[in-house]
């Protein structure tokens, strides 16, 4: 009996205030409307590399407090962590080959 | 869940090949949720498709045996080295040994009475033999089987009008499969190990396990998309790819890979997983360096997404990119060398018995290692322009993938046959197949190399008369191998039908968990869940560790 | 090895394991789209006037507006799970069909955009597009597959959400076990991840 209620006891945990969603929405939608007023303003290289900023920092919320990430064991934020790594290394290393391609 | 459970004799529960739940006869098979009815699935249909496969092989071989048409012409060729392709990596090796062996045993290696996901597991099976079905179907429809090759580059496969779609669909459903058991596997070991096992008291071979189904997870939907893409390409001539709309051949090749390089270790490190499961067991030792073995998975799974672009070295890559990607291929080598070493050390002082799984392991140490060095060889760049797209990268993949992960496969079989089953199969025959497999596939696969070094174009349906000797020989070779295929599967179907029977929990002397349950086990694995407490592999009585010549037992 | 006691002959339960399959779903998902990011990036790379030019096309207050919209039917989706953790069924169903409705105003929004472009001749194949240049075929390619497929799993994700709201009415979800209903959250969140850097790599390039 004791072992099914600490079972449901971490079957149900992440309890969030309705406040501290909202809160992030309105994070998130003025985050939102940084990016297209930064997209306005031409930065050349950096305009691109603000608005994947952004576009990341709004990830980051969703990741952690929408999804949860924060109040999950640290196994799945190791798991989010691989799964990123994955994909920034074969963007990473395919660049290592697409920028120095010389073409005439 | 009610379940009409056949009464028990003499209080002993039923085997899971005699359980009844909800459902009779062939239903309570290709309806079952047991992991371990799905493996028997699972090893029909791989099988069934090994054959198909193999049959391809033959074929091939038999044309390749004198320069110009022997027994097909130029087009059929070309469709049966593209299906030889197919089948072989997408229905027998990738699913190969996760599916029969890990279905079947992962759960009970950790202590678990199934894996985390049961139904998904199932679901897994029906899509494999959805995308076999359509792979199959891909060759009777009009147009013709594919002819691209299994790596389906752009341009041709966007112009070819054979059956280019049904067979990406094929892959893209077979992709599926393989993901859903890697998701299954990882929660399986994360969240059902039995009380005491943590993660530097599992077996070798749930490391593996677990490596490949991260690899499984993270890569496949890579070639997924990939696919998904040449799909859309070919259906609305979007222009993604098509050099002619102003798409890159070369990224295709790029995202290709991304996957399909990762994929020769979801094929090789379930087969070093078995290895390292009966390298001790045979030898009667503490497996060496059970730390290095176990990181050498992750690291070998880590890696192994570092080094895709070796397979394009000549297809237009920038030199900065060769470079680094010709280093990272070297790295990548030294994690499965640990193994080779670490395997190498348990032999040593060991005793050694030659059951007919040793045999298999031995032989695959000997290949895997062939393989693998050749494999070193064609990542230094200044060689890889010599003999990429010959022969001697044909021979590579084979000691490699056959060598290596098929010879793993059937130690794998001949190992826990007798579990799975509560049969023992003829040794005699078992060891005579192994020695036809063994000498036959050499003989087919080792002038490969030399005349690929010499220049013999792989994928060429004709040749100049000076490479025909090697041809010859291994066309040879191919023969004898396939006569050990089927005395081999041959000798196990017998022993199905009517081999000993084997009630004995442990005939081999392991000490990994399956070999403290029923034979065959019962239908939850365990009456009770293990208490684990020490490390698998210990045969502390024969490690002799000699201090000053003095023996400490 | 002693035995246990211990019989797991009730179903076994794991919600910690339900969620860790999901988020290995969600990887899959993730480098699905990845691979069409990489795409995206390496074209743009080697076109990036074509493809500042493609871009002028896209009306960037319909792809905020609809940025918007993903962003809060997030909310409501968090919202829900909150809802649901009170006992409060009645409001949970509520954030959910309000769920259901912000993702069917994407995707009307979506059809507009679309059909606009058709009506322009520009779709892939056609011989408006293909007079253009290569760059701006790439780009058109890119995206009508990338918003293709992200309102492919806008459809799925409002099935999924449909079928909660099913559950939740019948009690099969309730205050004890949501996990079903947190999975299918998650679901919806990855979507609205895949469009938050959709929208500034399509619509804010100009």
């Amino acid at each position: 009996m004791e072992h099914n209620h600490e079972e449901n006891l971490e079957n149900t945990q992440h309890n969030h205030s309705y406040g501290i969603y909202i809160l992030v929405w309105f994070a998130l939608m003025a985050l939102t409307g940084i990016t297209v007023a930064v997209a306005g303003i031409n930065f050349g290289g950096l305009t691109i590399a603000t608005a994947l900023l952004i576009a990341s920092v709004k990830t980051y919320f969703v990741l952690t407090i929408f999804m949860h990430l924060k109040s999950e064991s640290k196994t799945f934020r190791l798991f989010v962590g691989v799964a990123i790594l994955f994909l920034l290394i074969s963007f990473v290393l395919l660049f290592s080959d697409y920028s120095f391609i010389v073409r005439n | 869940m009610s379940e009409a459970i056949t009464v028990p004799q003499n209080g002993k529960q039923p085997s899971y090949l005699e359980y009844q739940g909800k459902h009779k006869g062939l239903l309570g098979w290709i309806l079952s949720t047991d992991h371990k009815r799905i493996g028997i699935l699972y090893f029909i249909a791989i099988m069934s498709f090994f054959l198909v496969g193999a049959t391809f092989g033959f074929l091939m071989r038999l044309e390749l045996i004198a320069p110009g048409k022997t027994i097909i012409d130029a087009q059929t060729y070309n469709s049966f080295f593209t299906l030889h392709g197919v089948v072989m990596i997408f229905l027998f090796i990738i699913p190969g040994i996760p599916a029969i062996f890990g279905n079947f045993f992962l759960p009970i290696l950790i202590g678990a009475k199934d894996v985390s996901f049961p139904r998904l597991n199932l679901l897994s099976w029906y899509l494999y033999i959805i995308g076999g079905a359509l792979a199959i179907i891909s060759i009777l429809l009009p147009g013709g089987p594919i002819d691209t090759g299994w790596t389906f580059y752009i341009p041709y496969s966007i112009r070819t009008n054979t059956n280019v779609i049904p067979a990406l669909f094929a892959a893209f459903v077979l992709g599926f499969s393989s993901i859903l058991t890697g998701l299954n596997f990882v929660t399986t070991v994360h969240r059902l190990r039995a009380p005491g096992m943590d993660w530097f008291k599992m077996p070798l071979s749930v490391w593996s396990l677990y490596s490949t189904a991260w690899v499984q997870v993270l890569a496949t939907p890579i070639i997924g998309i990939t696919l998904l893409l040449v799909i859309i390409e070919r259906t609305f001539g979007v222009g993604l790819f098509d050099p002619a709309l102003g798409g890159d051949p070369v990224l295709f090749q790029h995202l290709f890979w991304i996957y399909s390089h990762p994929a020769v270790y979801i094929m090789i490190l379930p087969a070093m997983g078995v290895v390292s499961e009966i390298i001790p067991v045979f030898a009667r030792r503490t497996i060496f360096g059970y730390k290095f073995i176990a990181m050498s998975s992750v690291a070998i799974a880590l890696f192994g997404s570092l080094v895709w672009a070796h397979h394009m070295f000549t297809a237009g890559m920038s030199n900065t990119g060769q470079f680094i990607f010709s280093l990272l291929t070297m790295v990548v080598s030294i994690p499965s060398a640990i193994k080779v070493f670490n395997w190498t050390a348990t032999l040593y002082k060991g005793s050694i018995e030659l059951a007919t799984p040793m045999l298999f392991v031995l032989a695959f140490i000997f290949q895997f290692s062939i393989g693998g060095l050749t494999g070193v060889m064609q990542g230094i760049l200044s060689v890889d322009i010599m003999i990429h797209d010959t022969s001697f990268i044909v021979a590579h993949f084979h000691y490699v993938m056959f060598g290596g992960t098929g010879f793993g496969l059937f130690a794998a079989m001949h190992y826990w046959f007798p579990k799975m089953f509560g049969k023992m199969y003829n040794e005699k025959i078992s060891k005579t197949a192994f020695w036809f497999l063994f000498v036959g596939f050499n003989t087919l696969y080792f002038p490969m190399f030399i005349m690929g070094w010499l220049g013999m174009p792989r994928r060429y349906f004709d040749y100049l008369p000076e490479f025909q000797t090697y041809h010859v020989i291994s066309t040879v070779g191919s023969w004898i191998l396939i006569t050990g295929v089927l005395l081999m599967f041959g000798n196990l179907y017998v022993a199905l039908r009517k081999g000993k029977k084997i009630t004995e929990r442990n005939i081999w002397g392991g000490e990994t968990l399956e070999w403290q349950i029923e034979t065959p086990p019962i239908h939850e694995n365990f009456i009770d869940i293990p208490v684990v407490n020490s490390t698998p592999y210990q045969y502390l009585q024969n490690d002799e560790v000699t201090i000053n010549n003095q023996e400490v037992k | 090895m002693s035995s246990q006691e211990h019989s797991a002959a009730h179903v076994h339960r794991d919600d910690i394991g339900a969620r860790m399959g999901m988020w290995l779903f969600l990887f899959t998902e993730l480098i699905l789209f990845g691979g069409m990011f990489i795409l995206y990036s390496v074209y743009r790379y080697k076109y990036p006037n074509a493809f500042h030019l493609a871009a002028k096309e896209l009306n960037t207050i319909i792809g905020t507006f609809n940025t918007a919209i993903l962003l809060t039917s997030s909310l409501t989706m968090a919202l829900s799970i909150t809802a649901i953790q009170r006992k409060q069924k009645t409001l949970s169903i509520f954030f959910q069909m309000l769920t259901i409705v912000l993702a069917m105003g994407f995707m009307i929004n979506k059809y507009f955009e679309w059909t606009a472009k058709f009506h322009h001749g520009i779709y892939p194949g056609s011989e408006i597009l293909l007079a253009k240049d290569s760059g701006e075929i790439i780009f058109f390619g890119l995206y009508y597959v990338m918003t293709g497929l992200h309102g492919l799993h806008v459809i799925i994700g409002v099935v999924l959400i449909a079928i909660m709201m099913r559950l939740t009415s019948k009690g099969i979800i309730n205050n004890d076990s949501y996990v079903k209903l947190e999975s299918a959250g998650l679901y919806w969140h990855l979507v609205d991840i895949i469009w938050i850097f959709l929208f500034p790599l399509f619509y804010l390039i100009t």
